[in-house]
């Protein structure tokens, strides 16, 4: 589903990301790991097509398209959801007044009918008991005066709303008290299929108690250096990095 | 005397007052005539300003003085001419000028006259002189301003309106004014003045619209008194050609706990600059003052405002944004004075600007100037680009880039539109936003 060979990336001449090969197939779910700073926020945006950063070498194949040559509608329209490590706040636009916009812009690219006001009225009621969201929160202004948490579980509303086909969940889970961790925990269960993938960012051990990955991967310093099952996380929460940074100084 | 040509328009302005004044014979006598012949000599001695005076620093008439109009010229205006204006339908007192003219046939007043009294300015000349003489030309100064001297100097046409004491008057009255352009350069220089008497409430708008794209030119002037416990909603529209120049000044004079609120909305014109100066004459006044300016191209587009604290305990608040695209300039000047009686004043003004291309210019300038002790005041101005980040996350969730920046324009113009209380006209405005942000 989604190939990463040798992905390069900089921002200025700030080299961030410097070789990553990570491959996931449909029906996975694949936990990133690692210490602050090492380059796993960047890794989602350049996935979902931020353009501050220049990707400088590698490539990114996703169902056999080149997505590195694609504008972020298109990825979204083609299936790719991030949620964002620190959503950002839009004064004046609602999540229902730009959702149903996005929707029907992505139907329109994958040559659908839009939804009418009332379909969408009805998927959006179904999706926010799922996340157990209130519609106030909707109606309101993006993420303006958001709690840490009510912005969370808005990311996940919206991808509950749009059923992405490969879901990056950046620390979705950090602010979030234990039931909105088993929520959001829920939406992205919801969404497992044999058809999907997720990547789910975290720092905790415990959001996998929830949301169980087939792979860990531990990104250090721009690069992918430690792959393994599931105890993997146990080990890192256990011990944490320095016996990973020690085994790569010592390479 | 210099001779150079800017001065043109000016000798040209002289010379058809003398021209009209002979024709008036017994006429020229009048006090309003008196106050006119003042308003020339001080146009006269000021001259059109120059970007050295302070208050026209961003915003050169040059261009202006150099073209030559047809004032007050004929129009055979029709319906269908109209109609590709697509003007909102209200329900309410419409009153159409063209070229300056009253257009009776065009018009419509549906208020029952002991609720509202509407005429033209022509009409309240001969038909109630001492109103006029208590108010007319009373608080828009034509000191300092040669273009509201100018205004006053041929003042002939424009509408009065006045409110009676205790009467809340529900239906709005728009009063649309029309450059016809598609001949020749035309001008005109309406002149309005409402009056709200005590406990009276009004909604007025003034709409200022282009056909054709020959040049024209507006010089208007509003006066507006407020009386105690008044309350006045006023909408000042501006749709006007890319080869349209427009200098308004509105002046409003506040009496005690009067409310006065306004929305200054320009979506196009080609050179503009709106005066809207309010003096707070009263305790426990409010004053709010919205603004909207959206110029591309090359369009030119400065709003001056300025309150006058001359009391206690009265508030105003002001909200200005600007969107600029293209090579297109704006300037915001916001003045607020806090003079020594005036405490407990709460002065807050505020003004955001977009600026969506390299190319485009925004000049801001707060000025506040305090002289009493026990104030709240607060002022912020900001400049910025369009918020990228805003921008990638809704590209994110599948939005094309330009549907995204009209979304986020939209929202950000949306905060001043959604002031206005006439339904139709907002939802015009809206309909009008969304069609310039997807052009
Ligand atoms: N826009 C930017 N300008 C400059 N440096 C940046 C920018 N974005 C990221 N970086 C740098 O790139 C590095 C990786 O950042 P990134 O946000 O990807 O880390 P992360 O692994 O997600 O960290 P955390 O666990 O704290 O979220 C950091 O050193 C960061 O300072
Ligand atoms: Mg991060």
């Amino acid at each position: 589903m989604l190939t990463i060979s040798n992905l390069q990336a900089s921002i200025g001449s700030k080299e961030i990301l410097k070789g990553i090969n990570l491959e996931v197939k449909p029906g996975e779910v694949h936990a990133i790991m690692g210490p602050n700073g090492s380059g796993k926020s960047t890794l989602a945006s350049v996935l979902a097509g931020r353009e501050d950063y220049d990707v400088t070498g590698g490539s990114v194949l996703f169902e056999g398209k080149d997505l590195l040559e694609m504008a972020p509608e298109n990825r979204a329209a083609e299936g790719i959801f991030l949620a964002f490590q620190y959503p950002v706040e839009i004064p004046g636009v609602s999540t229902t007044n730009f959702l149903k916009t996005a929707m029907n812009e992505i139907r329109k690219y994958r040559g659908q009918d839009p939804l009418d006001a009332v379909q969408f009225l009805k998927l959006m009621k179904e999706k926010m008991k799922l996340v157990n969201i209130d519609q106030s929160l909707l109606s309101r202004s993006l993420n303006e005066g958001f709690s840490g948490g009510e912005k969370k579980r808005n990311e996940i509303f919206q991808m509950a709303m749009l059923e992405p086909k490969l879901a990056i969940l950046d620390e979705t889970d950090s602010g979030l008290d234990i039931d909105a961790l088993r929520i959001v925990a829920e939406g992205v269960n919801q969404l497992r299929s044999p058809e999907r993938a997720t990547i789910v960012v975290t720092h905790y051990q415990r959001l996998l108690d929830y949301i169980v990955p087939d792979y860990v991967h531990v990104l250090y310093k721009g690069r992918i250096v430690k792959s393994g099952p599931k105890e993997l996380a146990f080990e890192l929460e256990e011990k944490g990095y320095d016996w990973i940074k020690a085994e790569v100084e010592t390479v | 005397m210099n001779n150079q040509p800017h001065n043109d328009l000016k000798s040209r302005l002289l010379a058809d007052f003398r021209t009209s004044e002979e024709r008036m014979n017994g006429a020229s006598k009048s006090a309003l005539h008196q106050i006119r012949r003042e308003a020339l000599n001080q146009f006269d001695r000021l001259g059109f300003p120059t970007v050295k005076h302070e208050e026209w620093k961003y915003t050169n008439v040059n261009s202006l003085i150099k073209e030559v109009f047809e004032f007050n010229a004929p129009s055979a205006i029709t319906l269908e001419d109209l109609a590709q204006l697509e003007s909102s339908q209200l329900n309410g007192n419409v009153l159409y000028f063209v070229n300056g003219q009253y257009q009776p046939q065009l018009s419509k007043i549906v208020s029952p006259a002991d609720q509202l009294s509407i005429t033209t300015l022509a009409e309240a000349v001969k038909n109630t002189p001492d109103l006029l003489n208590q108010y007319f030309a009373k608080y828009a100064d034509f000191q300092d301003n040669a273009f509201t001297a100018l205004n006053t100097a041929f003042a002939s046409e424009g509408v009065v309106i006045h409110v009676p004491a205790h009467t809340t008057v529900e239906a709005p009255t728009i009063l649309r004014f029309i450059s016809d352009a598609r001949q020749m350069n035309v001008a005109s220089q309406p002149r309005n003045l409402f009056i709200v008497d005590q406990n009276a409430e009004v909604k007025v708008a003034e709409s200022f619209r282009t056909l054709g794209d020959q040049a024209s030119f507006t010089n208007v002037v509003t006066e507006i008194v407020v009386a105690e416990d008044a309350r006045m909603e006023y909408y000042k529209i501006q749709n006007e050609s890319d080869m349209a120049y427009h200098i308004g000044t509105t002046q409003v004079y506040q009496q005690d706990r009067s409310h006065f609120y306004s929305a200054t909305v320009t979506l196009d014109g080609g050179f503009i600059r709106n005066n809207l100066n309010i003096a707070l004459d009263g305790s426990n006044c409010e004053a709010h003052m919205y603004g909207l300016y959206f110029p591309n191209g090359r369009q030119h587009i400065d709003n001056h405002t300025l309150v006058d604290h001359r009391k206690p305990n009265s508030h105003s608040n002001e909200l200005y944004k600007g969107i600029l695209e293209d090579r297109s300039t704006g300037v915001f000047n916001g003045k607020i004075f806090v003079r020594q009686d005036a405490q407990k004043t709460n002065a807050y003004q505020s003004c955001k600007n977009v600026v969506l291309s390299n190319d485009a210019t925004m000049n801001t300038k707060p000025q506040l100037e305090i002289f009493a002790d026990d104030v709240k005041c607060s002022h912020g101005t900001t400049t910025g680009k369009l918020n990228e980040e805003a921008l990638f996350y809704l590209q994110s969730r599948g939005i094309p880039k330009t549907e995204a920046q009209s979304l986020l324009m939209f929202a950000f113009a949306e905060d001043v539109i959604k002031k206005i209380k006439i339904d139709p006209l907002r939802e015009q405005l809206e309909r009008r936003i969304q069609a310039k942000l997807a052009r």
